[in-house]
C-alpha cells in the first residue's frame, strides 16, 4: 500500500511541473480542469480489486511501476516500420502520434473537404483553446475513474476531429498511436476529441501499436460527441506490445436519432482495460458496441461496457467475442442502465467466449439497472470449448488436427471481424487473426 | 481391403460392440442392417476413428495396415470415408472452403496437385449435379440450416468429391422421401467400382430396392448374427430382427 501511495505522489509532483510549464501558454485555459482532475486522482488513488468496477482486474503492476514521461522522439520512428501495421498504404487522412506526441512526418492529413478539422489536440489547445471548451472533459467522467482523471490531468496530445453539420466524410480518419518503449518504462496519455455535428457522418479508426519490447503504459481517453441524426463508426484496434499496459476509455455521447458504433479489437498488450461507455441522450438514438479479443500467454484483457439509456426509444446492441489460449484471462462486464424516462428501450447484449486451454479464464457478467417499466432487455453470455463433434467431422474428411482447430476458431472469431466495415481494416484484422492462430496461414482463403 | 476381427468397443464402460467380424473386398457393396441401438453407428464411428469409443478387443486391418492406430484425418487421407448419420452443423465454416481443404489434403497425400479455387469449382459442380444439389449451398456454412435431405445429399456429395476407397454410409437413407432416396441411391451406384468398397448401413430394406448389395449382414446387440446375399434383406423384411436372433452364433462369421 505504501508503495502504491508513493507512485500516486510521483504523478502529483509531476503535475506541479506540468502546471509550471503550461502557465502563460494558450493551453493554460485547460488548467482548471486539469487541476480538478489531479485533485480527484489524489483522492481516488489507483483502483484495487475491492472496487466493484475493478474486481477482476488488478492494476497493481501499473500502480507500482515508476513510469517516466514519454519523450518526443517521433523522428526515431520510420514510416516503413509502420508500413503494414498502421495501414500506411491506405490513402486515409492520418495523424500519427509517437509516444503520445504528434509526428508530422508520419502523418498525412491531406485536403479535407467540407471544413472538416483533423488536428493535433495540443496544437488546438495552444492556438484555439476555445474550440475545445464545449466538449473536452465534459463527457469522460473523471470523478469516478482514476485513470480518466489521470489522463485529464496530464493529457498532452491526441486528435481533435470536428465534422461540421451535414458533412459526410467518405474516407475513414486514421489515428495511430505508436509506442517505442526501449528506454525504460514510459507513460503516455493520448486524448482525443471527436465532434460530429448534426447530420454528419464519419468513420474513425484508432490504432494502438507497440514497436519495442519494453514496458510502457498507454492511458488513453477518447470522447465522441454524436450530434442529432449524425452517424459515427468508431474502431479501436489494440495491438500494443507484449509487455505493455493499456487502459483506455471511449466515451460516446449521443443526441437524438444518432447512430454510433464502436468496435474494440484487442490482440496485444500484457494488461488491457477498455472502458466503452455510451450515453443515449436523445430519443431514437442507436448504438452498437462490438468487440473481439484474442488473448494468449499471460495476457489479461478487460472490456468494461456501460450503456446508459437516458431517453425513450433507444436501441443498444452489444456483441463481444473472445478467444482465449494459454493462461490468458478475460473480463467482460456489460452494464446497462435504463433511466426512469427511457421507456421503449431495446437493449441486447451478447458475450461469447471460446477457451482453447484449460488454464484460460473468463469472468463475464451483465449488470442491469432498469428504472423504466416498458423495456426490452436481453443478455446472454457463453463460455465454451471447441466442439468435439465438429472437430471429428472436419478431421474425418482429412483435415489435420491443427487445421481443423484453426478453422473452427477462425469461424468463431470471424463473426466479429465480418462486422468491420472498412474493407482494408477488415482484411488486415483477418490477417492478424491468421497470424494469431496455429497454422493460420493455411486458412488464408477460408473466407 | 477391410478386415474386422473380433471387434469389441465400449462407451463409458458400457460394451456396445461384442465381437464383430467382417471382411470386405474391393469392388463389393455390403449392407449392414440392424435395429435401433444395435451398434451400427458405433461400428461406423469406430472405423472412422471417433475416440469417444474405446476398442477393448480385436483388430481392424485396412489395406493391411492397423486402422485403429491411425488418426481420423490419417484414415481419411488413406481413403476411408464415413457418411454421418447425423451430419454436424458448423457455423461460420464455408462449405466450399472446407470441401476444397479436405480434397486437397487427400490429393496431397496421393501425390496429386492441389486444386485452386477455380479448378475446384469445376470439379465440384459436376458432382453437385449427381446429387441434384443447389450450387448456392457451397457458399453456406457447413450443414447449417440445411434440411434433413440436404444434409444427407451433402454427405453423398462429399463422398463423390473425395473419391474414397472405402465408403461407410451410416443410415444415409433414413428420413428421406422417395425422390431424395433415389438421388442418394444414384450417387452410391455411380460410385460403385472395382477398386472401391462400400458399406451401406441401414435400418430399412427400402434403399436396397435401388442399391443391390453383394452381401447383407444383420447386426443385433453388437454382433453380426446373420450374413447372406441380397435375399437376406427380404427375409428380414418378412420376419423382422427377432426372427434373426434365434439363428445366432451358428452362422457367423461369414462374407469374404
Ligand atoms: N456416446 C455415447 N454415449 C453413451 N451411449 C452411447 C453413445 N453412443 C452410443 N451409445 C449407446 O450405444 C448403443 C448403440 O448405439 P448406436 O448409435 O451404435 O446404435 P445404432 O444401431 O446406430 O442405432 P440407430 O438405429 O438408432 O442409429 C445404444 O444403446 C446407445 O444408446
Ligand atoms: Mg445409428
Amino acid at each position: 500500500m505504501l508503495q502504491v501511495a508513493q507512485k500516486t505522489d510521483d504523478y502529483l509532483s509531476r503535475f506541479a511541473q506540468l502546471e509550471a510549464r503550461l502557465a502563460g501558454d494558450g493551453a493554460a485555459l485547460l488548467l482548471p480542469i486539469r487541476k480538478k482532475a489531479i485533485e480527484r486522482f489524489a483522492q481516488l488513488g489507483f483502483p484495487t480489486t475491492r472496487d466493484e468496477d475493478w474486481r477482476f482486474t488488478n492494476v497493481a503492476p501499473i500502480a507500482r511501476t515508476a513510469f517516466g514521461a514519454a519523450t518526443r522522439d517521433g523522428e526515431a520512428v520510420e514510416a516503413q516500420q509502420l508500413a503494414t501495421s498502421a495501414l500506411m498504404q491506405a490513402d486515409w487522412p492520418r495523424l500519427v502520434f509517437v509516444n503520445g506526441h504528434v509526428a508530422p512526418q508520419l502523418s498525412s492529413v491531406g485536403e479535407l473537404s467540407g471544413g472538416v478539422r483533423l488536428e493535433s489536440l495540443a496544437a488546438v489547445a495552444h492556438a484555439d483553446p476555445e474550440a475545445l471548451q464545449q466538449h473536452l472533459a465534459r463527457h469522460a467522467d473523471y470523478q469516478d475513474h482514476p485513470f480518466t482523471a489521470l489522463n485529464t490531468a496530464f493529457m498532452e496530445d491526441g486528435a481533435y476531429v470536428h465534422i461540421p453539420k451535414g458533412v459526410y466524410l467518405e474516407q475513414p480518419i486514421h489515428l495511430v498511436f505508436v509506442s517505442t518503449a526501449d528506454a525504460g518504462p514510459v507513460v503516455s496519455h493520448p486524448r482525443n476529441l471527436i465532434v460530429a455535428e448534426n447530420g454528419s457522418q464519419a468513420t474513425i479508426i484508432e490504432s494502438y501499436l507497440g514497436l519495442g519490447d519494453g514496458v510502457y503504459f498507454t492511458n488513453a481517453v477518447t470522447e465522441i460527441v454524436v450530434g442529432e441524426n449524425a452517424v459515427i463508426d468508431h474502431y479501436k484496434v489494440g495491438r500494443e506490445a507484449q509487455q505493455a499496459y493499456h487502459v483506455g476509455t471511449t466515451q460516446i455521447h449521443q443526441d437524438r436519432s444518432s447512430n454510433a458504433s464502436s468496435h474494440a479489437i484487442t490482440i496485444g498488450g500484457a494488461l488491457v482495460r477498455n472502458d466503452i461507455n455510451t450515453v443515449l441522450d436523445g430519443e431514437g438514438a442507436q448504438c452498437t458496441l462490438n468487440g473481439l479479443y484474442l488473448v494468449s500467454g499471460r495476457q489479461h484483457v478487460d472490456n468494461h461496457l456501460r450503456v446508459e439509456h437516458a431517453k425513450p426509444h433507444c436501441d443498444s446492441r452489444e456483441f463481444f467475442k473472445g478467444v482465449l489460449d494459454g493462461h490468458g484471462k478475460a473480463v467482460f462486464t456489460g452494464r446497462i442502465i435504463v433511466r426512469k424516462d427511457a421507456q421503449k428501450t431495446d437493449a441486447k447484449q451478447t458475450n461469447m467466449n471460446l477457451l482453447l486451454s484449460d488454464h484460460a479464464q473468463v469472468d463475464t457478467k451483465p449488470q442491469l439497472e432498469i428504472f423504466a417499466n416498458d423495456v426490452k432487455c436481453t443478455h446472454g453470455a457463453t463460455i465454451g470449448q471447441i466442439d468435439e463433434n465438429a472437430m471429428f467431422y472436419l478431421r474425418s474428411r482429412g483435415l489435420s488436427e491443427p487445421a481443423a482447430r484453426g478453422l473452427l476458431v477462425y469461424a468463431f472469431a470471424s463473426e466479429a471481424i465480418d462486422r468491420i466495415q472498412p474493407q482494408l481494416l477488415r482484411s488486415q484484422l483477418r490477417q492478424r487473426l491468421f497470424d494469431w492462430l496455429p497454422e493460420g496461414h493455411r486458412l488464408q482463403d477460408a473466407q | 481391403m477391410l478386415e474386422i476381427r473380433n471387434l469389441h468397443a465400449s462407451v463409458e464402460g458400457h460394451e456396445i460392440l461384442k465381437g464383430v467380424n467382417l471382411t470386405v473386398t474391393a469392388g463389393e457393396l455390403h449392407s449392414i442392417m440392424g435395429p435401433n441401438g444395435s451398434g451400427k453407428s458405433t461400428l461406423a464411428q469406430v472405423l472412422a476413428g471417433r475416440d469417444t469409443y474405446e476398442v477393448t478387443q480385436g483388430e481392424v486391418l485396412y489395406e493391411g495396415r492397423n486402422l485403429l492406430e491411425m488418426d481420423p484425418d490419417e484414415r481419411a487421407r488413406a481413403g476411408v470415408f464415413m457418411a454421418f448419420q447425423y451430419p454436424v452443423e458448423i457455423p461460420g465454416v464455408n462449405t466450399a472452403y472446407f470441401l476444397r481443404a479436405a480434397l486437397n489434403s487427400i490429393r496431397k497425400h496421393r501425390g496429386l496437385e492441389e486444386l485452386d479455387a477455380a479448378d475446384f469449382l469445376d470439379w465440384v459442380k459436376d458432382k453437385m449435379k449427381l446429387v441434384d444439389m443447389d450450387e448456392r449451398l457451397l457458399n453456406r456454412s457447413i450443414n447449417e440450416g440445411f434440411s434433413g435431405g440436404e444434409k444427407k445429399r451433402g454427405e453423398i456429395l462429399q463422398m463423390a468429391v473425395l473419391e474414397p476407397k472405402l465408403a461407410i454410409m451410416d443410415e444415409t437413407d433414413s428420413g428421406l422421401d422417395i425422390d431424395a432416396l433415389k438421388i442418394v441411391a444414384k450417387g452410391v451406384n455411380t460410385l460403385r467400382s472395382a477398386d472401391r468398397a462400400i458399406i451401406v448401413i441401414t435400418h430399412y430394406q427400402r434403399i436396397l430396392d435401388y442399391i443391390v448389395p453383394d452381401f447383407v449382414h444383420v447386426l443385433v446387440d453388437g454382433r453380426i448374427v446373420r450374413s447372406g446375399g441380397k435375399e437376406l434383406a427380404l427375409e428380414l423384411e418378412e420376419k423382422g430382427y427377432a426372427g434373426m436372433e434365434q439363428k445366432n452364433a451358428a452362422t457367423e462369421p461369414v462374407a469374404s
